[in-house]
């Protein structure tokens, strides 16, 4: 890649545009200089795809969490871009106990303490994860 | 120190760029291609058993920690590392060497830091940091990717360094203890280029090195045969994230490469490395011309076969070319 190639495409998404960062092309003697670089069409459009799909699974869990399919939990643990693995984790559970309260029913028996510990893992109030999708 | 001693430098990459500043801070004059070339940074892997948010990882580096280990350990530089139990231990113990005035570097997950674009945040916990200043209860962050320094509030930096998930950064930190009186890049660089040969040609398992490249290959041919449509545009996506998004310096690391083995050319007064640092630049227009074609199967998701076939195709070749490179640079006489 020379100099001049190097794209300038906004990432203007998501404050994507607040970042130029730096690639590595070659200037008209044949030496390799660090360039600023807004983004590139290419991977802009990838990482848009990324977001979109997170987007759309969130929208789904939502509407599954009010029709009572699945507790809170979910919605939250996708807002969060984890995986019932990672939650556990966070939460001090196993994953198929956090994939337990996932499920309406499970989570309406849910201890304060451990509410507790999931509105933590999410960075929210214990009211705000329980009166979701009410 | 007082923090306007610190100098930051923009980099692309977040492992080499915090090598590279830390050590430029005491006075080592290295760039970050250096850094990155004689930790032999460069690497290929396609793992598509170990998903990462439902899809399969493909990294162009090599794995977390290890530039920055082989990098300091090849120019003899001493360095202090350290894990904690706890973030309350470990931001003592960063306050602790702030105070005698090192900048610390440390790891980190992207998820956690503010400062960072929502776009670039998910959950990565290999994010390289250096703090390199308090007050008035904020830390100081020269963070390599980012053109300026910026800051962050306690809380924010130990949770992203006590992030949970594979690999937990268990807030390793890390800084400068003594640095030789005389540095040899010579033989550090020698090395650098022996690994990396190494690892690119001689890993016996279809994941790691070149032959993960014809893996992948053969995998993105299936696409369209094994996955919905909606799936394949995804793992696509990933990889082309893999390869361009932040933190790469270009067509996965292949340019950063180039870059190093333009300026080992310079120090050890050798044209053949010049001549393997423009072979390379050619082979990473390559990769961009992949991600680019993979980017526009992408937006039309009804091509179909023909256009997955084609690029597989795009990947072998790239694949064949590197084989031959490393294949004559693994000759080289030293």
């Amino acid at each position: 890649m020379k100099t001049n190639e190097v794209p300038q495409d906004p990432k203007n998404f998501r404050e994507g545009d607040k970042v130029n960062k730096l690639l590595y092309a070659v200037d008209k003697n044949g030496n390799y200089t660090g360039v600023t670089s807004a983004g590139w069409e290419a991977e802009n459009f990838a990482t848009k795809q990324a977001w979109d799909a997170v987007d759309e699974e969130l929208a789904m869990t939502a509407e599954q969490v009010k029709r009572g399919e699945l507790s809170p939990i979910a919605y939250y643990m996708h807002k969060c871009l984890m995986e019932p693995s990672l939650l556990a984790k966070y939460v001090g559970k196993w994953t198929w106990q956090v994939k337990r309260h996932m499920k309406k029913a499970n989570f309406e028996k849910l201890s304060s303490d451990v509410l507790a510990r999931y509105a933590k893992a999410f960075n929210i109030s214990v009211e705000e994860l329980t009166s979701f999708g009410k | 120190m007082s923090i306007a001693d610190y100098k930051h430098y923009q980099h692309a990459h977040c492992e080499s760029g915090v090598t590279a500043n830390l050590l430029r801070h005491e006075g080592v004059d290295i760039s970050e291609p250096l850094a990155f070339g004689i930790g032999a940074g460069m690497f290929f892997g396609h793992l598509p058993f170990l998903k990462v948010s439902g899809t399969p990882g493909t990294t162009f580096r090599t794995w977390p920690g290890a530039i920055f280990k082989r990098a300091t350990q090849r120019l003899g530089i001493t360095m202090h590392t350290q894990r904690f139990p706890n973030p309350q231990k470990a931001m003592k113990a960063l306050d602790d060497v702030l105070a005698t005035g090192k900048p610390v570097g440390m790891l980190s997950s992207v998820y956690y830091l503010p400062y960072l674009p929502e776009a670039f945040r998910f959950h990565f916990n290999a994010h390289n940091l250096v703090v390199y200043g308090k007050e008035n209860e904020e830390y100081y962050v020269s963070d390599p990717v980012l053109e300026q320094t910026t800051r962050i509030a306690p809380e924010d930096l130990a949770k992203a360094r006590f992030a949970k998930g594979a690999p937990e950064p268990k807030g390793f930190m890390y800084y400068v203890k003594s640095v030789p009186k005389e540095i040899h890049f010579e033989k550090a660089i020698q090395s650098g280029i022996k690994q990396t040969c190494f690892f690119m040609l001689s890993p016996p398992v279809p994941w790691f090195g070149n032959k993960a490249i014809f893996l992948l290959a053969n995998k993105i041919q299936q696409y369209p045969k094994k996955l919905t449509p909606r799936k394949a545009s995804l793992y696509l996506g990933n990889i082309i994230r893999m390869q361009e998004e932040i933190g790469t310096g270009g067509a996965g690391f292949r340019f950063l490469y180039a870059a190093f083995l333009q300026e080992a050319a310079n120090i050890l007064k050798r044209d053949d490395l010049q001549g393997f640092s423009q072979e390379l630049t050619l082979i990473g227009d390559d990769w961009r011309n992949f991600a680019y074609n993979a980017a526009r199967v992408m937006k039309d998701r009804k091509e179909g076969i023909v256009s997955f076939d084609e690029l597989a195709d795009m990947l072998r070749i790239c694949g064949e070319k590197e084989k031959d490179f490393f294949k004559r640079m693994q000759k080289l006489k030293w």
